[in-house]
């Protein structure tokens, strides 16, 4: 860790969320239409109805508003994971998350004709529960438990199969193709902020819950014999720690679809950064979490212009690095 | 009984010892392949009766009868065929060689590289009318690239004092996310986004085969089968471990880097032309290990033959099941494969 004393940590906190809103602006700036500071400035003060203020208001001030949530609820979900599974490669996107809420939303578009918001985020959950349900008893098989390998495994295997039925279904189903594809894609462009705010009642609860809890996952990652001899319901925190993962990463997905890696990285770098106390480790995941998809997003704007590359695809070049790099370091050192 | 028989020839300068047990299962599983085989030409949207068909592939067809079964069912069953057997036979090989039950092409990224590599090839040869402006020969050229660097890079990343398995499988998964990405991206800015026919493809297909691939893939797949059976003796090698396999004098590292890029090989052809069908690869030689064992020179033929039984049922159900729809081969195969792989897991769960 890189800051040792409380006071430290506080000063890094308050420059992460200085990071955050620094990059929002830059995602209200910059972009393909040629705005500046100022342009942004005057679309909130004196808005005008110029095709610039209309992109501010309408395209880039969701886009950002939405980068932020969702990045900083996958890192906070994949922080809980490591913490409640041991496991350094947990992350919504390996458990399956994100296939099972694409292959919930894809057979509801096909069978129940669901085409609002609510539904898609409603459905994304169950997807995301459900997932997530099955991979993790897949993965507690046998003696030792939850294993690293076991987890990746079954993820692996899960995600694999509902991607494989979704696009069963796409096919048979051309049209529902147009309304998912780019769902299917990983992206924060075009979402509306109705989106956003169909799943914030979910989501911000979730957050503070998080906060609230990192003191109890502090004493679980001690060890389940020793934190049940210190008087723990390991059995609760546990339950009320997968829930949160369900809500935060259903809910990321909900709005932006598969965005992969954020979950992996984001809680590294926060370890990195603040050490091993859960307390530190969850509003730094928040704030960087939230920083490393609005900066990402950023990026995709830049690479192939004036076209986009899908957001999660750039999350998954930024990750995958550092996947290897922590499968190559081993499991032991947390 | 012996359990095996000796096969001496050309004055006992070669010899072959032939499992009796394998035989006789190779033969059984022979003659299942002709008949998922003469079943799947007879069956789809006109009922051929199989004795009609066997009349039209010996060539006393009616003229309705060889449209249907020479333009139309023949070439993607040929192909089914091939892809299969490429798949199990990478696939065993793979095993065999990473001695982890649970290493598959697809589990490892393989496959995922050879989409890249199509994409990609469709994505750079492909002219503003998305046509593209080289033979599509070279698209098996550009799986097999796209599947050899991923082969090599896993290899490679996992190299730490030896290439340990758990390590390859993660790594492997890693970078098989990144491939998936990699195919995303350039499906959304290629030429082949039409998105739908590209979502065919991902999903593994061998709708829409023609002769020419038949004919393109055919060679192919003869020649690494043969490299295959000669390296057969490599692979029960391999199988022994590093410190046996040095020990009984085998070229421990330079065998395994031969035999991944085989299996490399295999799976990028059978990518190339039928994309990604999942679990084959995995599946095959499992079931093939059940009926006859580990020793590769049973298990080549067996586990080559149950991929090719896998491949070709999944794009009959794929066929009738939705008619007139067609469902993609590779749905059913992960289907059936993704529960298979859930269950070896558990089999392995205290190991």
């Amino acid at each position: 860790m890189i800051l040792k004393s409380n006071y430290q940590k506080s000063i890094g906190l308050i420059l992460g969320l200085s990071l955050l809103l620094l990059l929002m602006c830059g995602s209200l700036v910059f972009g393909y239409a040629d705005t500046n500071l100022k342009t942004v400035y005057e679309a909130f003060t004196s808005y005008n109805g110029t095709n610039e203020h209309i992109i501010v208001h309408e395209v880039r001030l969701p886009r950002a508003l939405i980068g932020a949530t969702v990045g900083a609820s996958l890192a906070l979900a994949g922080a809980i994971m490591q913490a409640l599974t041991k496991n350094p490669l947990a992350s919504p996107s390996v458990f399956g998350i994100n296939a099972g809420a694409g292959f919930f939303i894809v057979v509801a578009v096909t069978f129940f004709y669901v085409n609002t918001y609510q539904g898609f985020t409603l459905i994304a959950f169950a997807g995301a529960a459900f997932s997530a349900f099955i991979v993790y008893f897949v993965g507690s098989f046998g003696r030792e438990g939850l294993t690293p390998m076991k987890l990746t495994l079954a993820g692996a295997a899960m995600a694999a199969l509902f991607s494989s039925l979704t696009q069963g279904l796409l096919v048979v189903n051309e049209a529902a193709l147009d309304q998912v594809l780019f769902w299917l894609a990983g992206s924060i462009q075009g979402r509306k902020l109705e989106s956003l705010f169909t799943v914030l009642p979910y989501i911000l609860p979730a957050i503070m819950i998080s906060l609230i809890l990192s003191q109890k996952i502090n004493v679980l990652t001690m060890g389940e014999d020793v934190a049940k001899g210190l008087g723990q319901r390991t059995g609760f925190v546990k339950l009320t720690g997968a829930l949160l993962v369900i809500i935060l990463g259903g809910g990321a997905v909900a709005i932006a679809g598969p965005i992969a890696f954020i979950g992996i990285v984001i809680p590294h770098f926060a370890r990195f950064i603040a050490g091993n106390d859960y307390r530190w480790i969850f509003p730094y995941c928040v704030v960087l979490g939230g920083s490393l998809l609005v900066f990402a997003d950023i990026l995709a704007r830049y690479i192939v212009m004036p076209e986009e590359i899908p957001v999660g695809v750039m999350t998954a070049f930024i990750g995958t690095p550092f996947f290897i790099y922590i499968a190559r370091r081993g499991f032991n050192q947390s | 009984m012996k359990k095996y028989y000796k096969l001496r020839f050309g004055s006992n300068k070669f010899s072959f010892l032939i499992d009796k047990k394998a035989f006789a299962v190779s033969v059984i599983l022979l003659v299942v392949t002709c008949l998922v085989f003469l079943t799947s030409t007879g069956v789809g949207e006109v009922l051929i009766h199989p004795l009609n068909v066997l009349k039209t592939l010996f060539g006393y067809g009616d003229e309705m009868e060889n449209l249907f079964i020479f333009s139309f069912r023949l070439p993607r069953i040929m192909i089914a065929l091939l892809v299969g057997i490429s798949l199990a036979v990478a696939g065993a090989i793979l095993q065999g060689l990473i001695r982890n039950p649970l290493a598959s092409p697809d589990i490892i990224g393989i496959t995922g590289g050879g989409s890249v590599g199509v994409v990609l090839f469709l994505m750079l040869f492909s002219d503003q009318n998305n046509s593209l402006f080289v033979s599509i020969k070279w698209m098996p050229v550009a799986a097999f690239i796209g599947a050899a660097i991923v082969g090599i890079l896993v290899y490679l990343l996992s190299w730490k004092n030896g290439a340990n398995s758990i390590r390859l499988v993660l790594i492997g998964i890693g970078l098989s996310m990144l491939a998936q990405s990699l195919t995303t991206l350039f499906m959304v800015k290629g030429p082949i986004y039409q998105a739908s026919q590209a979502n065919v493809w991902i999903t593994g297909t061998v709708y829409g085969a023609t002769w020419e691939h038949v004919r393109i893939l055919t060679p192919v797949v003869v020649i690494l089968l043969v490299i295959s059976i000669i390296s057969i003796r490599n692979v029960n090698i391999q199988e022994l471990g590093d410190e046996l396999a040095t020990g009984v004098g085998s070229a421990v590292q330079r065998n395994r880097f031969f035999l991944l890029l085989l299996s490399t090989a295999l799976t990028g052809s059978a990518v190339a032309f039928a994309g990604v069908i999942g679990f084959v690869g995995l599946m095959a030689p499992h079931i093939g290990r059940r009926l006859v064992g580990s020793s590769f020179g049973a298990l080549l033929p067996v586990s080559a033959l149950i991929g090719a039984i896998l491949v070709m049922l999944a794009d009959l159900l794929g066929r009738i099941l939705f008619s007139p729809l067609e469902v993609p081969a590779g749905v059913f195969t992960a289907a059936i494969g993704a529960p298979y792989f859930i269950y070896l897991l558990y089999k392995t769960r205290n190991s």
